[in-house]
């Protein structure tokens, strides 16, 4: 299986998430389900590129619905070179086939493949990106980020899709959004020790690297304590399992998408086209949502999530009051190995404890150089500023 | 022992907006064709995402208003989800944690009845059986169509409260221009048990689905009294708390599948739709478009002069009120109108067996304007109005083809009388001996005479020249 799902044009040079709507061309979610879907319209960021001249040059293979750890439940087959997992879009901007791609960070998977990949990726601020034309999970926090080679292409293409749009409701109002890289030397970085001590040793590693090169560039850098990152984690699964058992209940089979070869009744109809329709994590994903909107479980799980989610931002601010930006491993190892699907929720489960804050809070983050740096609501220039003046050291 | 009803409502109503409640779909009060005014976000399709109308949250606010709610100015939306093909999202938007009016109250005759919330949701689409394939199509023009559900509490006690405050919930969302409330558009649930008289436990309840004739739920509720009535007296069966539907063509409610009401619909916060917030700057501005109520328009009557109880009557209809308004504006004195109206007009429609008031205002003004002002006579004008309802003639044509001109000849009218006169010698000596009313019989015989074609006053002058003699 090739990096694109659907190929659109040649001399292209931006790759598009196929969680993400272009007129005309089917989008898949890489599902069974959407096999055959073709949207009547376009995301809002990719009129955007194409109103500012950028080509696309096609559509990236994901993890179905992007719900996994670097696109392996892709109904279309994962992406993966001898046993070892990687990201279409980030492998696709590694090889410098394309320019930057534009994926769907729902639970971290396009930070991930570009922090293994060496790439960057930065996870706006939340209502900062139209969500107009995502196939929709996790509403409440999945954005549409940049996978790029460098901060200062990242920044570039952020430009152009950032600003509000009319057609999401939770678009923040600014028409504008102020990127300008600013000078790093003074600032202060806070490296969250939970999240540090839950990575591999060859993860660490990387994070003491990078943390050297801060210094080097006059950035203090010091050990900080999040009490709250498995609350995040936990909080963010469940939050995001209900929505996206909510969001994904539209795949019926009754009006696109898949339908069963036969059935005798409606419910039949429901049960066989959804149940060929999805992929196994999908299905966990499903199960998990329903029970934990079921009303015997609302307070406990899905409201209790709402106020750790306003406990965590809290938290994480107070922490942002203080140094300008976080530092974070993106994942807990240096490589991925395929491993057996029907652990995949598990396993999607415990790496999110890294990507997880970023999500449940709508802070910006962004994938660089194998980290992740979170920085407060609106401060996306801040993480790349510090992302370019690192990458500026090797060169 | 003595039994008494307890009954709340749910009533849903349609807004009277453009267009769909988080779409911008319009036209789907008046659809061409199935599926006619539909898009990707009201077919459920992925990518869209919902844009609130801000013509439904006013309209929404003004049924507060209208029914003494308290208003939320923080209000949020919920979904609830269920799989159902005419619901294409599988979930439905509505509002379940914060509706936007709570704890209102409306008066009919000496009782308040309480309610409780009124929220705003999305309609569904339509299901439509194909008998000749045997499958279902779907028909999406109404998923989305805003609608306010109202929640009343548990306050009626009769099948008769139950009529008569849906009667005024129809008339007070139509003065207000909140809802057009046409035929079937207003749905009830109806929430029904029964209590020895006295009792303040509730009994068990039953619920009736989907209700809109006012007669079928008039019939339900006398139906599940009796039996729940018999349940407890002559344990003909044990109630229990249900959904039942009305089945018209037998007459009886019968329970609904219980899978269709044990459901767990999931409610939780919708993600996409920011909390709605209703300053008090934006609150005022929905206060001042109220327009009158009927209470408020049945005073400006009276204020007009018309009488109490016709002033109610007027007010009690938008047809009527709306009809009586265009002919005052035409130029008509409020009395005169209100009597055409109420008397002729609704005597009409009594006739043809007509529901609402579909007269063009400028025919039934210029049929006044000439009874008025003796053109042509009374009776005349009736004969015009008829001819109006049935078949929608030109005034002022009809009365030219019909002679029902009073300009008859003043010659005609008085041979007519003098002949009158001649012929009933009785009556003319009893009107000589002092009774009066001799005049009347006789001036009876010639508009009789004359087919109601001459001028009352002219005649009854001539009369009494003649009979002065
Ligand atoms: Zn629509």
């Amino acid at each position: 299986m090739g990096y694109f799902v659907n190929s659109i044009n040649p001399s292209g040079k931006i790759a598009v998430d196929d969680t993400i709507l272009i007129k005309g061309t089917p989008a898949t979610a890489g599902s069974k389900m959407l096999e055959n879907f073709t949207p009547l319209f376009s995301a809002e960021a990719v009129e955007r590129l194409e109103k500012a001249g950028y080509e696309i040059a096609g559509k990236t293979n994901v993890g179905e619905f992007g719900l996994d750890l670097l696109g392996e439940t892709s109904f279309f087959g994962a992406n993966e070179e001898d046993g070892v997992l990687a990201g279409a879009a980030a492998s696709l901007v590694k090889k410098g086939e394309v320019k930057a791609a534009l994926s769907v960070d729902l639970n971290g998977a396009p930070r991930r493949a570009a922090a293994l990949a060496g790439v960057d990726f930065i996870k706006p601020t939340y209502g900062t990106v139209s969500r107009y034309g995502v196939i929709a999970c996790a509403c409440s926090g999945e954005q549409i980020g940049v996978t790029a080679p460098d901060a200062e292409t990242a920044k570039e293409i952020l430009s152009v899709i950032a600003g509000h749009d009319s057609k999401d409701g939770t678009s923040l109002p600014a028409e504008k959004y102020d990127y300008a890289l600013t000078d790093v030397k003074g600032m202060k970085v806070a490296l969250i020790k939970e999240l540090y001590d839950l990575a591999s040793d060859a993860v660490k590693t990387g994070i003491d690297k990078y943390a050297a090169s801060l210094k080097a560039l006059g950035v203090t850098v010091e050990d900080v304590s999040l009490d709250i990152v498995k609350e995040a984690q936990t909080a963010w699964q469940i939050l995001m399992s209900a929505e996206t058992t909510n969001n994904l209940s539209r795949f019926d089979g009754v009006k696109y998408g898949h339908r069963a070869a036969e059935y005798k009744n409606i419910d039949e109809l429901y049960v066989k086209s959804r149940t060929e329709g999805f992929g196994f994590l999908t299905k966990a994903t499903i199960i998990y949502g329903s029970d934990v909107l079921s009303k015997s479980k609302y307070d406990a799980c899905y409201d209790k999530s709402m106020r750790i989610r306003r406990v965590v931002t809290e938290k994480v601010k107070a922490v942002l009051a203080s140094y300008d930006a976080i530092l974070a491993p993106a994942c807990s190892q240096a490589e991925y190995k395929a491993y057996d699907v029907l652990d995949s929720f598990e396993k999607v489960f415990e790496e999110s404890v890294f990507t997880a804050i970023p999500s449940i809070t709508g802070l910006p983050a962004m994938a660089t150089k194998g980290v992740q740096l979170i920085a407060d609501s609106y401060k996306d220039n801040v993480l790349l500023s510090i992302a370019k003046s690192v990458e500026g050291l090797e060169a | 022992m003595k039994y008494e009803l307890v009954i709340g409502l749910e009533t849903h109503v349609e807004l009277s907006t453009a267009s769909k409640l988080f779409c911008s779909c319009g036209g789907h009060s008046s659809p061409k064709e199935p599926n006619d005014c539909v898009c990707p976000a009201c077919c459920g399709m992925p990518g869209m995402l919902p844009v609130t109308n801000k013509h439904a949250i006013e309209l929404a606010v003004k049924a507060g208003f209208m029914l003494n709610c308290k208003i939320n100015q923080y209000t949020t939306f919920d979904k609830k989800s269920y799989y159902y093909p005419d619901l294409p999202a599988s979930y439905q938007t509505t509002q379940w944690f914060n509706p936007i009016c709570v704890d209102g109250s409306v008066e009919i005759g000496d009782r308040t009845i309480g309610i409780k919330q009124i929220h705003l949701e999305e309609d569904a689409g339509k299901l439509v059986h194909d008998d000749a394939t045997n499958t279902s199509l779907v028909d999406y023009n109404r998923t989305s169509v805003p609608l306010i559900e109202i929640v009343s509490r548990p306050d009626f006690r009769s099948a008769d409260e139950v009529i008569t405050y849906l009667k005024k919930l129809k008339s007070s969302l139509q003065f207000a221009g909140i809802s057009e409330c046409e035929e079937g558009a207003m749905r009830c649930d109806v929430n029904i048990s029964v209590r020895p008289e006295g009792s303040e436990e509730f009994g068990v309840r039953a619920e009736i689905k989907n209700m809109s004739s006012l007669s079928e739920i008039k019939d339900a509720i006398e139906f599940e009294k009796v039996r729940h009535v018999d349940a407890l007296e002559r344990h003909t069966e044990v109630l229990v708390q249900e959904t039942r539907r009305w089945d018209d063509v037998k007459r009886r409610t019968f329970p609904m599948r219980n899978k269709e009401t044990a459901a767990d619909y999931r409610y939780f916060p919708d993600p996409n739709l920011m909390p709605i917030v209703i300053d008090d700057a934006w609150l005022e501005e929905i206060r001042a478009s109220m327009p009158a109520t009927a209470e408020e328009q049945s005073l400006r009557y009276t204020e007009m002069g018309i009488p109490e109880k016709e002033a109610m009557v007027l007010a009690s209809d938008r047809k009527l009120s709306d009809t009586f308004d265009e002919v005052v504006a035409l130029g008509r004195a409020p009395k005169s109108v209100a009597s055409w109206i109420l008397t002729e007009c609704m005597g009409n429609m009594k006739r043809l067996e007509i529901d609402e008031l579909n007269i063009d205002a400028a025919k039934l003004a210029r049929i006044i304007e000439l009874v008025d002002t003796n053109e042509i006579t009374r009776p005349a004008g009736k004969k015009v109005l008829s001819a109006v309802f049935e078949s929608d003639v030109d005034v002022d044509k009809y009365c030219e083809e019909n002679g029902l001109n009073v300009k008859v000849d003043e010659s005609l009218i008085l041979t007519t009388v003098q002949r009158i006169v001649a012929e009933n010698p009785d009556a003319v000596a009893n009107y000589k001996s002092g009774k009066t009313k001799a005049m009347q019989a006789l001036f009876g015989l010639i508009m009789r005479e004359l087919k109601g074609t001459g001028d009352p006053v002219v005649i009854r002058t001539l009369l009494e020249q003649e009979l002065n003699k």
